[in-house]
């Protein structure tokens, strides 16, 4: 990694931890695991930076957020902390003329050794339910790797820090939680699976802590 | 000057030596009762006095930095209670404003005026101007749905988080004939007295606790605890007479009344935590819970002994 990276990296931890002094809470997860799938609840642009944060220094160098080309390569600002300080995996979500399939861009990076982040919701959470319908890649993803193992992540509070449309981050404090991990099953169904995987990190919400409503 | 620096390294080294005792106790309690850590007491007293050593250390630092550290080191506390503060209160969307400006314009403003030592200013700032302004911004998005408790909880944030905390380093303003240049040494007195006030309730509490004082707000806290502790703590204060500008009869009586008001404020904030369903303010300080945790005495006592010594003993 290049100096300049590294010290923008350091500066993002720094700040992510003085605005909402993130907390990692280890609920039947390891963080010495080795490389795995985390997914994650996706309510706020900062997600991945805060398991990133959260994540010991070892493992968070081999972890790469998977999220949307369209949006992290919109500006040079976007493009430098998605591509360059956190080495995101991008893919094309735009399903009409895209031009790679995004299971195989993911596979391809878990096969050169690097742990994803991946928001299976597809799509920010912007309602007032916890956790929107998971979309399908996360079980295709299962499907081509199924040695695999997904490590769920509930993401507490960053939405309040942050609420879309607003610039200016409220410091409130946020708690990251990681469950046990889950695979895919032998001829477990999509349906199966993906209900699986969203009980597994609606279940987290409940050890977040923070008594708010 | 140099008789600060006297009093201040004669007050830090009596410090230390208790820190070494309990350190050295702490560890021979682990040898003995809890080797494996599996004795949560004595595993929660050693993180306790671990981060003891960080507050004293961190204080020493501050009171090397002079008026700068200490208004510095305040101001971070505050930011660091108002967001544990923030975290629990029902604040919605529609308050994002009034809570950015909270952290983003009065606090860091509140200090400054501690440190340009506007008392005119600084003592109303909160309670007159930021209680008008924030409910008018929270107005002004009109949303009415829980609008008085969340302005109410906003204001409370403020005067705790904010104006109340503010009042240690406001001491370094007063100007006390005879003592110029030794105030660093009150808010010593301060936070000497609060914090043994604290300890010995806890130990007296331990050692000789039958009858609970509070059992719906805290159920540790037991009348031999309080009786035993605030009044060590007034004797401590007075034995500590030569480092203030009182005498030992009223470093005592002003002792007392720090160690009521911290007593009453652990149980106010309490109150606060039992309806907000949580049992520490936050995670940042091991053993500790949150900065409030640490912090609720302080804030309840500072003002207090800010306006009594300033009417009795200040020219200002």
């Amino acid at each position: 990694m290049r100096i300049s990276n590294q010290i923008a990296a350091m500066a993002i931890v720094v700040f992510a931890r003085l605005i909402t002094a993130v907390r990692g809470v280890w609920q039947g997860a390891e963080p010495t695991a080795g490389q795995c799938i985390y997914f994650a609840n996706h309510a706020s642009h900062g997600d991945f930076i805060l398991i990133w944060t959260i994540l010991p220094p070892p493992l968070r160098r081999v972890t790469r957020p998977v999220a949307g080309a369209d949006y992290w390569l919109k500006s040079p600002v976007r493009r430098f902390i998605g591509c360059d300080v956190f080495n995101a995996v991008l893919i094309d979500r735009n399903r009409e003329n895209r031009t790679s399939d995004p299971i195989e861009v993911m596979a391809e990076a878990f096969d050169g050794g690097s742990s994803l982040i991946v928001f299976p919701e597809g799509t920010r959470n912007e309602t007032d339910a916890p956790l929107l319908p998971f979309k399908s890649g996360i079980y295709h993803l299962a499907k081509a790797r199924p040695d695999a193992r997904f490590v769920p992540v509930w993401i507490d509070n960053l939405n309040r820090v942050m609420p879309k449309g607003k610039f200016i981050p409220i410091p409130l404090i946020c708690t990251v939680t990681f469950g046990p991990e889950i695979k895919l099953g032998d001829g477990e169904s999509k349906e199966a699976f993906l209900d699986r995987a969203r009980e597994a990190l609606l279940a987290l919400s409940k050890f977040s802590g923070a008594a708010h409503e | 000057m140099s008789e600060t620096h006297a009093h201040l390294l004669t007050l830090l080294t009596g410090v230390a030596a208790l820190l070494i005792a309990a350190s050295v106790a702490g560890f021979i309690l682990q040898q003995r009762l809890s080797p494996d850590g599996s004795n949560a007491v004595i595993e929660n007293l050693n993180a306790r006095i671990k981060a003891w050593w960080a507050m004293v250390v961190l204080l020493g630092i501050a009171f090397m930095g002079g008026r700068a550290g200490v208004v510095l080191l305040f101001a971070l506390c505050s930011f660091a209670a108002l967001r544990e503060f923030a975290t629990l209160t029902n604040a919605r969307r529609a308050d994002h404003w009034a809570l950015a400006a909270a952290f983003f314009l009065v606090l860091p403003l509140q200090y400054y005026l501690i440190w340009v030592d506007w008392y005119g200013l600084y003592s109303i700032f909160i309670p007159v101007y930021a209680f008008l302004l924030m409910p008018i911004i929270s107005a002004l998005r009109g949303e009415t749905d829980r609008y008085l408790i969340r302005i109410a909880e906003v204001q409370w944030a403020l005067m705790i988080c904010v104006f109340c905390v503010s009042h240690v380093p406001a001491l370094l303003s007063l100007q006390i004939p005879g003592y110029e240049g030794r105030n660093v040494l009150l808010i010593a007195f301060l936070v000497v007295v609060v914090q043994m006030s604290d300890v010995l309730q806890y130990v007296w509490g331990k050692l000789l606790g039958r009858r609970k004082i509070a059992p719906l707000l805290s159920p540790s806290k037991t009348v031999e605890g309080f009786v035993g502790g605030v009044a060590s703590a007034t004797l401590i204060g007075a034995g500590l007479w030569w480092m203030t500008p009182f005498t030992v009869v009223q470093a005592g009586a002003l002792a007392l009344v720090i160690s009521l008001m911290g007593f009453f404020g652990g149980l106010v904030m309490s109150a606060i935590k039992r309806d907000r369903g949580v049992k520490d303010w936050g995670h940042l300080i091991a053993g500790h819970g949150g900065f409030i945790d640490r912090l609720d005495s302080v804030i309840f006592s500072a003002p207090v002994f800010f306006h009594l010594v300033r009417y009795w003993w200040s020219l200002t």
